[in-house]
């Protein structure tokens, strides 16, 4: 049976299937359905410094072959994840890593320090990348002044595994990659949502309350596997993949474009354990291919 | 306990006024989960290709069928009716927080509009365990299929409004003597957002307690997405996983 461990640079995975941040809630949501203990690891919902009502309904959009999503960050702050949720995932046998946002810099190093006393948090992921907030978010993540700033400050106040996830809505996402590595960060996770639009032709209006969402979906796919391609080859970190990955195949892919490891969004919302079985398909393909090391199919391309 | 299950096609039948009714069981014999009024089913609809699976009310429950009832209303609705007996269908169930019921017998009104009466059979079903037997007004465009009408009556006291006049009162819930002139002990609403917020106004007017299922777009069902959520008086919550149902006292209409 294949060995899946994979490691992030220090940070080491038993296998490479994760969860991609507002995909899976903080887990729970998700426990009637899968075994946690199974996955690499899960990111839990964007986490920011104060509360957040998020966007006004609506907020999705189903497109072809993909969604739009406008969400907005609605969270109850990193306080109420501190003090009401982590108690309840610290011991799923998974890791558990927390998404960081924030409006403003000194938000996200708030934000990393209060989870630093959180010894079971092994990473934190900082979105700088979110199309869905008019402050901080993916104003941080579209320069490489901006992203770097961001990763400089949360660098001093977070002494763990630091994975950052860009934005594919830039002219160049390796600039952007290469900017954050020699900020200090550890790792890259890509790509968050494609800015995109839908309009309701009948009501004649678009169909979000924000007008522009986040696209998701197996329609980013493509996109996605050539950034994670572009960016494994420009920066000496370790690639986390993502986007529209739905099955084994798609996550397969992701590996052997660069990506030291994989995380599942949309997926979940259609199939509840789609996760864990990715991961089983994983293990299948591998073994009915010969792979005897997930390592060995990474980055091979 | 939420599950996902298989399950096969029993009955797809298409009624008068539009409506899909689809009988649903587990293939192998097995028995179904609970599942408490007004709580709801996500269903991936194969057939339709669309990504993400389509909420319904759950029409009826028992531990051996489960029973919907949909309306054509986009590409994932109205592939439901391209389902024949032995096809299976992936069900996601159940879900959500539904009506709450009162544990002594009183005078309870049931409203739906529209496909917004998918939920009240099973509701009155529920009731008339409970020793009450609630009146059920249900309305309409035209005429609803008498198939649908003879099982509601079953369980209700159904009067019926059409936009078109062509059975029952002619005009809207509201203006129905059993809704108009009503005192009840409680009023459980589903339908089209101008009529529950019609309904909303008249429980608060009378000092009702009233409880109302909401359908906001959804995607996973299981709160973890927040799409669908509607603004409450202790802010956004999600419709999948605080709802769909909420006590008037929840929603600053």
């Amino acid at each position: 049976m294949v060995d899946l461990s994979t490691r992030l640079g220090d940070f080491a995975l038993k296998n490479p299937v994760l969860t991609a941040s507002g995909t899976f809630g903080f887990g729970l949501e998700y426990a009637d359905f899968i075994d946690l203990s199974r996955l690499g690891g899960f990111i839990v919902k964007g986490t920011t410094l104060e509360p957040r009502e998020g966007n006004p309904y609506p907020r999705m959009a189903e497109t072809p072959s993909g969604m739009l999503n406008a969400v907005g960050l609605q969270n109850k702050g990193v306080d109420h994840f501190i003090e009401k949720i982590y108690p309840q995932i610290a011991g799923c046998g998974s890791e558990v890593i927390v998404n960081v946002s924030g409006k403003s810099v000194a938000d996200y190093a708030a934000v990393a320090e209060k989870l630093s006393a959180l010894e079971g948090i092994h990473a934190i992921e900082l979105n700088i990348s979110c199309p869905n907030v008019k402050q901080g978010g993916m104003a941080f993540g579209t320069t490489c002044e901006g992203a770097a700033s961001v990763v400089e400050a949360v660098r001093k106040a977070w002494p763990r595994h630091l994975m950052v996830k860009l934005s594919p809505n830039v002219t160049s996402i390796t600039d952007i990659a290469k900017a954050v590595e020699a900020a200090g960060a550890d790792s890259v996770s890509l790509i968050n949502t494609l800015l995109g639009m839908a309009v309701d032709i009948e009501r004649r209006r678009p169909v979000l309350s924000t007008v522009t969402g986040g696209l998701s979906g197996p329609a980013v796919k493509p996109v996605a596997v050539r950034m994670v391609w572009q960016v494994a080859h420009a920066v000496s970190i370790p690639v986390v993949g993502l986007g529209g990955i739905v099955n084994e195949r798609d996550a397969i892919e992701f590996l052997m474009a660069g990506a030291s490891a994989i995380q599942v969004g949309t997926a979940n919302f259609i199939n509840p354990a789609a996760t864990v079985n990715i991961l089983d398909g994983i293990t299948a393909w591998c073994d009915s291919h010969g792979v005897e090391r997930i390592s060995d199919i990474i980055g091979i391309i | 306990m939420k599950y996902q299950l298989n399950l096969q096609v029993q009955s797809v039948n298409h009624l008068s006024n539009g409506l899909i009714h689809i009988e649903l069981a587990p293939a192998n014999g097995e028995k179904l989960p609970a599942m408490q009024p007004g709580q709801f089913v996500e269903v991936a609809i194969d057939k339709a290709k669309v990504l993400l699976n389509r909420p319904f009310s759950i029409y009826n429950a028992t531990d051996t069928v489960l029973e919907l009832l949909v309306k054509p209303l986009g590409r994932g609705s109205e592939a439901m009716g391209l389902y024949t007996p032995g096809d299976t269908m992936r069900v996601i169930a159940p879900l959500g927080r539904g009506f709450e019921l009162p544990a002594a017998p009183c005078r309870v009104l049931l409203v739906g509009g529209g496909v917004g009466v998918a939920p009240m059979l099973y509701v009155a079903r529920a009731l008339n365990e409970k020793g009450i037997r609630p009146t059920l007004v249900y309305g309409e465009r035209t005429a609803p299929d008498s198939r649908l009408k003879s099982r509601l009556s079953r369980y209700a006291d159904l009067e019926i409004c059409t936009d078109d006049g062509s059975e029952g009162l002619h005009g809207l819930v509201t203006a129905h003597p059993a809704v108009a002139d009503c005192h009840p002990d409680l009023v459980l609403v589903c339908g089209p957002a101008p009529m529950m917020k019609a309904m909303h106004r008249i429980a608060r007017e009378r000092g009702l307690s009233a409880q109302f299922s909401l359908e906001n777009k959804m995607a996973c069902g299981l709160g973890a997405c927040l799409c669908c959520v509607e603004q409450t008086t202790t802010g956004n919550r999600c419709v999948c996983s605080d709802g769909p149902v909420f006590k008037a006292e929840e929603l600053p209409w």
